[in-house]
């Protein structure tokens, strides 16, 4: 250990000046073209979706791309930061996480499209901190859990506690806007950290039953909103209210299917361009997929999405240090939840929730956070072999 | 780390699960359902406009429009619908207020059914059906509603297109009627079938049922592709609708017009009269230039629909049964018009033509005296004089001898019936076939007949030869008529003897049409032949360009030679001049146009005599035949002769009017229609189409009645079944029912001194 840190510290003048090469090459290129493509194609499918409407029919196109960018900055410069420096960073991320949460509550917070989720920048821009605290959380999980306790690879019950609290926090303060499906997110990040940390068995199934019974209380005693309780009985039968609720989902399995084996072609989508599925340049863009690229169009999205998913797998196993390898693997489970839960609700297996689709749908700060998971995993990647 | 790592491969196997199940459901949407869905999609994505096509104009020979249209667009909403919407529709009717420019009060008082306390403007109709609203509503309207139909949910917009008849009552029978289309007859149409609204409509009757394809043209459609607030975004698919063909009729509008007002002076001068008809034929093509029927009816009632009122009007004894057409389902017993038949059956039996034969005062037909008219002997004759003169005699005895020789009332095997035949020959007793529905056959009481006639009658004649006739008044009369019940009962199947004799002088239980006996004298004074008459002539496209020219086909041949056809027709010729009408066509320039015919005068019980005129001009080269019957006219000679003379003094302008056709022949040449639908050459159309908006009278809920059966009572066995096979049509029961009278107690009238079918001088 010595040695190492030694001939680190005689090296390190030269490794400044190589290191920037070397770590270039060991970067995950097979996730960032994939990333490319994705956000190539969402930002095609954005024009589409949009260009009927938008104002000069591709103001919100050229935000989108405007978003990107910012994205990809953010992206290189989380990519350029030593994700273990990172680490004692997590407290602060997380505190600003809580911050932006709370600032929603208060008078500087806005509703858009009926959610509360809003902080109002000026200029036509806002940001929604929900999403900035998926990262905050999941940073702040990672760095409690990946401290194991003494001769054990568990994480100590105490840091356990502390995670749970936190999470608790966050959750609450989402539902306070309300914003379901961000909550739903927080928890699968939650769960990921402690089922990757490695926390016993018993603990995840208590802590499960906790969950449904939770669940069945919110229920219950009528915490969700009606709008919600609707959702997920049309999605249970969408005959119920096809008008209603149930058009949706309708709507998009129609717009989906229609587009059938090759898709009707960019642009030409009838029910994009007729704008029967809501919202289809967000959380229902894939619906613009599946009828303008047809079944082999929208199979590619989900593949690009599955290298992503699966570079990421592969980025924590090699990971070396348990922080790294915790955060990769709750980016991974929180982007293949989201993945699976947006697409799967356009293809009428999922409830209707508001998430977007990862590095696809329009929306500045999921874009952002998105691509700064993007940038956390090839830092953990340019770095992975451990250094303790 | 080891955990960790395992309970990563644990994720990694779940997350390559849950790609799994996205791609094998994606597979399963738009591989697997993809066909279905692109459907939904249609459906939910277009919003189809269908584009009614014009239908055909009905033209006369010169291109005179007899039927053309009007389109008007009607907006109509759905009550039932309406009331069910929050608000009880009113934001909706607040919305169509906007784009009609109608107060939103008077909106809601039209669509309220009328009752008690709610007066007009409220809904007649049935509530059930969309009540119009805006019956002259423009196109911008009607798009602005069709097209955003989600803001206007069940208020329709639809093309009416409205029939307009230039000629007012004229032939409105021949011309027939549209009726919204039943869902079955749209069914068997082929092509866009989304139309079925209830508004589309159908030709029920006259020459709109049997050129219903060529008029009707192809529906058109407008695939309007929308977004989901239902706004028009663009146009997915356009199929121009293809304009209905004209039909080219050889009718002569002028011609018809001059046939309809005859007959109208005619039942005008004949008190009792209850109908009439008058058919123009040309002669030598079968073609029909006028088709008359009086009481007639202002066809214009079926436009938008008619009430549930008005139609029964139409089928009503009161205003005479209109619908009828006499001159196609006016069956009545012909007369002496019939002779001409009769001599032709002398002929065939080996009476020789130029033969001389007596006519007595009156003649024995077996046990019984049958009279000439007043009973007066007129001396020996030939044949010539015996039809200018309408004796009697000279027939009853031949039709007596060829009964005689058939076995009387034993008949032989295969009994020749010789003027029954030949009746059959000259086109009698079955359809002409003429291009219109429900043409009745006529009837020729050969012995066949007579036996099938009593095996459906002689139920009843068996109880009412036992019961009598309690209900009769008339003692002497109800004795009379149980007398005849038991020998109807007892040999009601036999021919007897003055059966044979009324036949032969078109009296008794034959009956003719008056189309009919017009196209037997068509075929006499031509070239013999027998021709299923047409009153279309050709089908042209609306550009002009000819489509089909209809021929008259060639049905049968009469039996004569041409020197026998000839020598009848000569003798016909003198009838105006010397015979019995020469008192009707006194005065009349028989230098300029010579008029051959034969008057007839048959006999109803209980009723007016029919009165007949057949008629050809010119003599020598016949342009035209005219027919015309007068039911309850009294003699031929008074009331039909002078109606068919005024027909050809219209014709051939020998009255204060300009000749109707002035060459004194049909027009023989289609007319010349040009691209803009205009008729081409000197002659002015009296209107060219016309188009755009025009009034239809308000819809009423009483569609569908197209076809109400007409009560059947009163009616014998024998005339309903003729009423079945006439089938299409269902307001012949006017006629029906004068034949009805007189075939339910046909036994009266014959073989009887007091009933004697005696004929007044024909």
């Amino acid at each position: 250990m010595m040695d190492r840190t030694l001939m680190g510290g005689r090296r390190s003048f030269a490794r400044r000046a190589v290191g920037a090469q070397s770590a270039m090459w060991r970067l995950d290129g097979v996730m960032l073209v994939a990333v490319a493509a994705l956000c190539v194609i969402g930002t095609l499918l954005v024009w589409s979706s949009t260009r009927t409407w938008a104002p000069g029919s591709t103001g919100l196109v050229k935000k989108h791309v405007l978003n990107l960018a910012i994205g990809t900055l953010l992206c290189a410069a989380v990519t350029v930061i030593d994700h273990r420096a990172m680490r004692a960073y997590a407290p602060l991320a997380f505190l600003l996480s809580l911050v932006g949460l709370g600032l929603v509550i208060t008078p500087l917070g806005a509703t858009i499209n009926g959610s509360h989720s809003w902080i109002l920048l000026g200029g036509g821009f806002a940001v929604q901190p929900s999403e900035f605290a998926k990262l905050g959380l999941l940073l702040i999980i990672a760095m409690l859990l990946a401290q194991p306790g003494e001769g054990s690879d568990r994480p100590r019950g105490l840091d356990v506690w502390l995670a749970l609290f936190a999470a608790l926090l966050t959750m609450g303060l989402v539902m306070l806007q309300p914003d379901l499906g961000t909550t739903l997110v927080l928890a699968v990040i939650t769960a990921a950290g402690l089922v990757i940390a490695g926390v016993r068995k018993r603990w995840i199934i208590l802590l499960a039953l906790i969950a449904g019974v939770g669940v069945f209380c919110v229920f219950a005693f009528g915490m969700l909103e009606p709008y919600q309780v609707a959702r997920f009985t049309a999605f249970l039968d969408p005959r119920v209210d096809p008008r209603g609720v149930g058009y949706n989902s309708t709507q998009s399995l129609i717009a989906i299917g229609s587009g059938q084996l090759f898709g009707k072609g960019l642009f030409d989508g009838g029910q994009t361009t007729g704008r029967f599925v809501p919202e289809q340049h967000t959380d229902f863009i894939f619906t613009v997929a599946g009828e303008e690229f047809g079944f082999l169009g929208s199979l590619t999205v989900v593949l690009l999405l599955g290298v992503v998913l699966v570079r990421g797998l592969r980025i924590a196993r090699l990971c070396e240090d348990r922080f790294g390898t915790l955060v990769a693997g709750t980016i991974v489970c929180w982007l293949a939840f989201q993945t699976f839960v947006n697409i799967g609700m356009t293809i009428g297996i999922m409830p209707i929730t508001g998430l977007p689709l990862p590095f696809v749908s329009y929306g500045g700060t999921a874009t952002f956070a998105n691509l700064i998971s993007i940038g956390l995993l090839q830092s953990i990647r340019i770095r992975e072999q451990s250094f303790n | 780390m080891i955990r960790m790592r395992t309970r990563l491969v644990v994720l990694q196997v779940i997350v390559m699960g849950v790609l799994a199940v996205l791609s094998l459901r994606l597979w399963q949407v738009q591989v697997v359902r993809g066909q279905e869905l692109v459907t939904r999609a249609t459906e939910t994505r277009t919003r189809s406009v269908i584009v009614p096509a014009v239908r055909g104009q009905i033209l006369d020979s010169s291109g005179r429009p007899l039927v053309r249209n009007q389109t008007s667009l009607v907006v109509s909403v759905d009550r039932t619908g309406l009331i069910r919407m929050p608000e009880q529709g009113v934001p909706v009717l607040r919305k169509l207020s906007e784009v009609l420019g109608q107060p939103v009060k008077q909106l809601q008082k039209r669509i309220t059914p009328c009752g008690p306390g709610v007066t007009k403007p409220c809904w007649t109709g049935s509530p059930y059906q969309p009540i119009p609203v805006e019956e002259r509503a423009d196109t911008r309207q009607a798009l602005q509603i069709l097209e955003r139909q989600e803001e206007f949910p069940g208020i329709s917009a639809e093309i009416q297109s409205v029939r307009q008849y230039p000629g007012g009552k004229a032939g409105a029978q021949m011309l027939g009627y549209l009726q919204p289309v039943t869902e079955a007859e749209l069914a068997k149409r082929e092509g866009l079938k989304a139309a079925f609204s209830g508004v589309d409509l159908v030709g029920r009757d006259g020459l709109e049922y049997i050129y219903d394809d060529e008029l009707r043209g192809k529906a058109g459609l407008r695939r309007v592709q929308v977004d989901r607030m239902g706004k028009a975004i663009g146009v997915e698919e356009q199929v121009a609708p293809v304009s209905g063909d004209n039909l080219v009729t050889s009718i002569d509008a002028r011609v018809q017009d001059l046939a309809e007002q005859a007959l109208q002076h005619a039942m005008k001068n004949a008190p009792k009269a209850d109908g009439a008809a008058a058919v123009v034929l040309e002669p030598g093509t079968g073609r029909v230039i006028a088709l008359a029927s009086m009481p007639g009816y202002d066809p214009a009632v079926w436009a938008g629909g008619i009430s549930d009122r008005g139609y029964q009007r139409l089928l009503s004894d009161a205003t005479g049964k209109p619908l009828v057409s006499r001159a196609l389902n006016g069956m009545f017993a012909p007369g002496s018009t019939f002779k001409v038949s009769s001599v032709t059956s002398m002929l065939r039996a080996g009476y020789p033509l130029n033969g001389t034969y007596d006519c007595p005062g009156a003649v024995m037909v077996g046990d019984r005296a049958f009279h000439n008219f007043h009973g007066i002997g007129l001396g020996s004759m030939n044949l010539h004089t015996a039809l200018v003169k309408s004796c009697d005699t000279i027939f009853y005895r031949a039709g007596y001898d060829q009964w005689l020789k058939d076995g009387g009332l034993n008949p032989k095997k295969a009994p020749k019936e010789v003027f029954a035949n030949t009746a059959k020959a000259f086109g009698f007793g079955k359809p002409t076939g003429i291009d219109l529905p429900g043409e009745s056959s006529g009837r020729i009481p050969d012995r066949t007949w007579k036996k099938n006639m009593w095996a459906q009658t002689s139920g009843t004649s068996c109880r009412r030869a036992k019961t009598g006739y309690p209900e009769v008044a008339d003692k002497s009369r109800a004795e009379f008529l149980k007398r005849l019940a038991n020998e109807n009962c007892l040999e009601g199947f036999l021919l007897r003897a003055g059966d044979s004799a009324n036949f032969s002088i078109g009296q008794g239980d034959v009956l003719v049409t008056p189309l009919q006996l017009a196209r037997a004298y068509a075929a006499l004074v031509s070239d013999g032949k027998l021709r299923s008459p047409r009153i279309g002539w050709a089908t042209v496209r609306p550009d002009g360009a000819l489509v089909r020219r209809i021929d008259v086909p060639v049905v049968g041949k009469l039996p004569l030679s041409k020197k026998e056809r000839l020598y009848i027709k000569d003798a016909l010729s003198d009838v105006p001049s010397d015979g019995t009408a020469a008192g009707a066509f006194s005065g009349f320039p028989m230098n300029k146009v010579r008029i051959g015919g034969k008057t007839g005068t048959a006999e109803v019980w209980g009723k007016e005599d029919t009165s007949w005129f057949a008629s050809f001009a010119p003599a020598e080269a016949p342009h035209f035949v005219v027919v015309v019957m007068v039911s309850q006219g009294g003699m031929g000679a008074s009331t039909a002769a002078p109606a068919a003379r005024e027909i050809y003094e219209g014709i051939f302008g020998f009255a204060k009017n300009k000749p109707a056709l002035p060459a004194g022949r049909p027009v023989s040449k289609l007319p010349k229609i040009s691209a803009d639908g205009t008729v081409a050459g000197d002659r002015t159309t009296d209107g060219a189409v016309a188009d755009g908006p025009g009034t239809s009278g308000p819809e009423t809920g009483d569609e569908g009645k197209s076809g109400p059966a007409t009560g059947d009572e009163g009616r014998s066995g024998a005339e309903k079944r003729g009423a079945e096979k006439r089938g299409a049509r269902s307001g012949d029961a006017g006629t029906g029912g004068t034949v009805a009278g007189r075939t339910g107690e046909g036994g009266t009238s014959k073989g009887t001194k007091k009933e004697g079918g005696t004929e007044a001088g024909g």
